[in-house]
């Protein structure tokens, strides 16, 4: 689904990674590690499109991210969801607005109120639903965060420290949605520095570690 | 300039959600509001001005075109053999529709202005002045070569020494209010045009969460379109109200139809402001989408 090959990236002449490749499969789950600034988001925001690889080639559902045009790119981000860990909303507009957004973006409002609810329900946010984002807690914004990118149903799904605001309860509960989201088929990549998050999922997801350091991307031993 | 149906369909029927997606702002949209006001009352007066001249043009171009005065020299002696012998010229020449002989009234109100209204008109050796209205068939040249041989000292002006000047003085101030015209539309554009890229600027961090969840840049133009083409209108239509009020209370015309009197509009030209909000939102809509999409490109 997303493919990495021989990839390079660097900032300002200081190149971050020159020869980096992965593979994301349709229904793998894999944690993205290492040291901060080794480049995680670097390679989380290549991974959908939000940067340009300075050499090597990056594939999105097969296709070459260099030979998108801006709408191919928006059109190929529909396919993706995307978490940060400082989840970014439109703070005039309501959490289920906010959650809906992908929904109305791509032109299927009509969807919104079959999906909705459902999506409140599993994050657990019905009863914020018409509250503005300034308005919640971190976790709850972590949660509405996840509902907003699996709203679209999409094939892959990128979360970037998506724990890094949330006490320890609260980062379980996220994992396990992610895992769950992984169970019905998507493809997961979670970056994370927090290597006690990665053994709870232990037994729950077949998952891979990748570590990130040196600009080399390496399998970090067992599979979990 | 291709027009784009679609999205001036999408302007009109709008999307809501489209719409709410950028967050409202207040001193752009007030401002928006109203210099499109101000520059929709500047250009009803561009086009008051502009309809005046041309009908100045046409009235003087129309009038004059087919009028001719005879002027007879100043000889008490052989004033009527002179005035006899004209009248016969002009009933047997071809291409003349009517003559009128001046009074001394009416050549006393000509002086008036000048004299005073106490001028003994009969004791002076004034000239006396016939008023000539030609047809089609009028030879101007042969008419002058007839009172050359047989009322010598007769001039014939056919007005065209003064009146080509006011025709192209009128014909330029038409001109120029179209001028004015373009450039209260060029003013407009760019207005909109730094309004746009100031609320474009003001608005990154949404448009970074549009484009995360998968917006297109024309579904995030869009937002900023109809924003700015309604704003664009909505003054346009309190600016053009204003100015033709203003025009409405100008002076009126009167029968000597003076230029500056005269200035306003007549008859179904009292319409043409109508269509100066429907413009503003055209030039509106083509600045704020151009200028939008090309931001949404460099911000990439």
């Amino acid at each position: 689904m997303i493919e990495l090959e021989q990839v390079a990236y660097g900032y300002a002449g200081t190149p971050l990674f020159s020869q980096l490749s992965l593979d994301l499969a349709e229904g793998s789950f894999h944690f993205l590690t290492g040291p901060s600034g080794a480049g995680k988001t670097t390679l989380m925001r290549l991974c959908y499109a939000d940067l340009q690889a300075d050499r090597g080639e990056v594939r999105l559902f097969g296709q070459n991210t260099r030979a998108l045009d801006r709408d191919g790119v928006a059109m190929m981000r529909r396919r993706i969801g995307v978490v940060h860990q400082d989840c970014q909303f439109l703070d005039h507009l309501s959490i289920a607005e906010n959650i809906a957004l992908p929904l109305t973006v791509a032109g299927r409002a009509d969807e919104v109120a079959g999906n909705l609810n459902e999506l409140l329900d599993w994050v657990g946010l019905r009863a914020q639903a018409n509250q503005l984002p300034p308005e919640l807690s971190g976790g709850e914004r972590q949660r509405a965060a996840l509902a907003r990118a699996v709203i679209m149903s999409p094939d892959v799904i990128l979360a970037d420290e998506p724990t890094g605001n949330v006490d320890w309860e609260m980062s379980q509960r996220l994992l396990t949605l992610l895992a769950e989201l992984n169970r019905m088929g998507k493809a997961i990549l979670i970056a994370t520095h927090d290597l006690n998050m990665i053994r709870t999922v232990k037994g729950d997801v077949n998952a891979r570690v990748l570590r990130l350091k040196d600009g080399e991307l390496t399998h970090a031993g067992a599979e979990l | 300039m291709k027009i784009d149906l679609q999205a001036l369909r999408d302007l009109v029927v709008g999307d809501a959600q489209a719409d709410r997606s950028i967050p409202p702002t207040g001193i752009t949209a007030r401002l928006t509001v109203f210099v499109s006001a101000a520059m929709a009352t500047l250009a009803v007066f561009a086009l008051a001005l502009s309809l005046s001249a041309g009908r100045v043009a046409d009235r003087w171009s129309e009038e004059l075109a087919q009028a001719a005065t005879l002027r007879l020299p100043a000889s008490p002696i052989q004033a009527d053999a002179m005035l006899s012998a004209a009248i016969n010229v002009l009933d047997t020449t071809p291409g003349i529709a009517s003559v009128h002989v001046l009074t001394a009234e009416e050549q006393r109100a000509l002086l008036e202005p000048w004299f005073g209204a106490d001028l003994p008109v009969e004791t002076l050796p004034i000239p006396q002045l016939i008023e000539i209205v030609t047809d089609d068939e009028y030879d101007q040249a042969g008419l002058q070569a007839r009172l050359e041989a047989e009322v010598p000292g007769a001039v014939l002006d056919d007005h065209t020494r003064w009146r080509e000047p006011l025709i192209a003085a009128a014909s330029r101030l038409r001109a120029m209010g179209a001028v004015v015209l373009l450039l209260i539309g060029a003013a407009v554009a760019a207005m909109i045009t730094l309004a746009v890229q100031a609320s474009l600027a003001a608005n990154q961090r949404v448009i970074a969460v549009l484009r995360l969840v998968g917006a297109t840049d024309i579904y995030i133009a869009r937002a900023f379109v109809r924003r700015f083409t309604l704003r664009a209108i909505v003054g346009a239509v309190a600016g053009a109200f204003v100015g033709l009020i203003a025009v409405m209370l100008l002076p009126n015309g009167d029968v000597a139809g003076g230029f500056l009197t005269g200035l306003g509009f007549a008859g179904a030209q009292w319409l043409w402001p109508i269509v100066i909000p429907p413009l503003s939102g055209l030039v509106a809509f083509f600045a704020t989408r151009t200028a939008a999409l090309s931001r949404l490109k460099e911000q990439t």
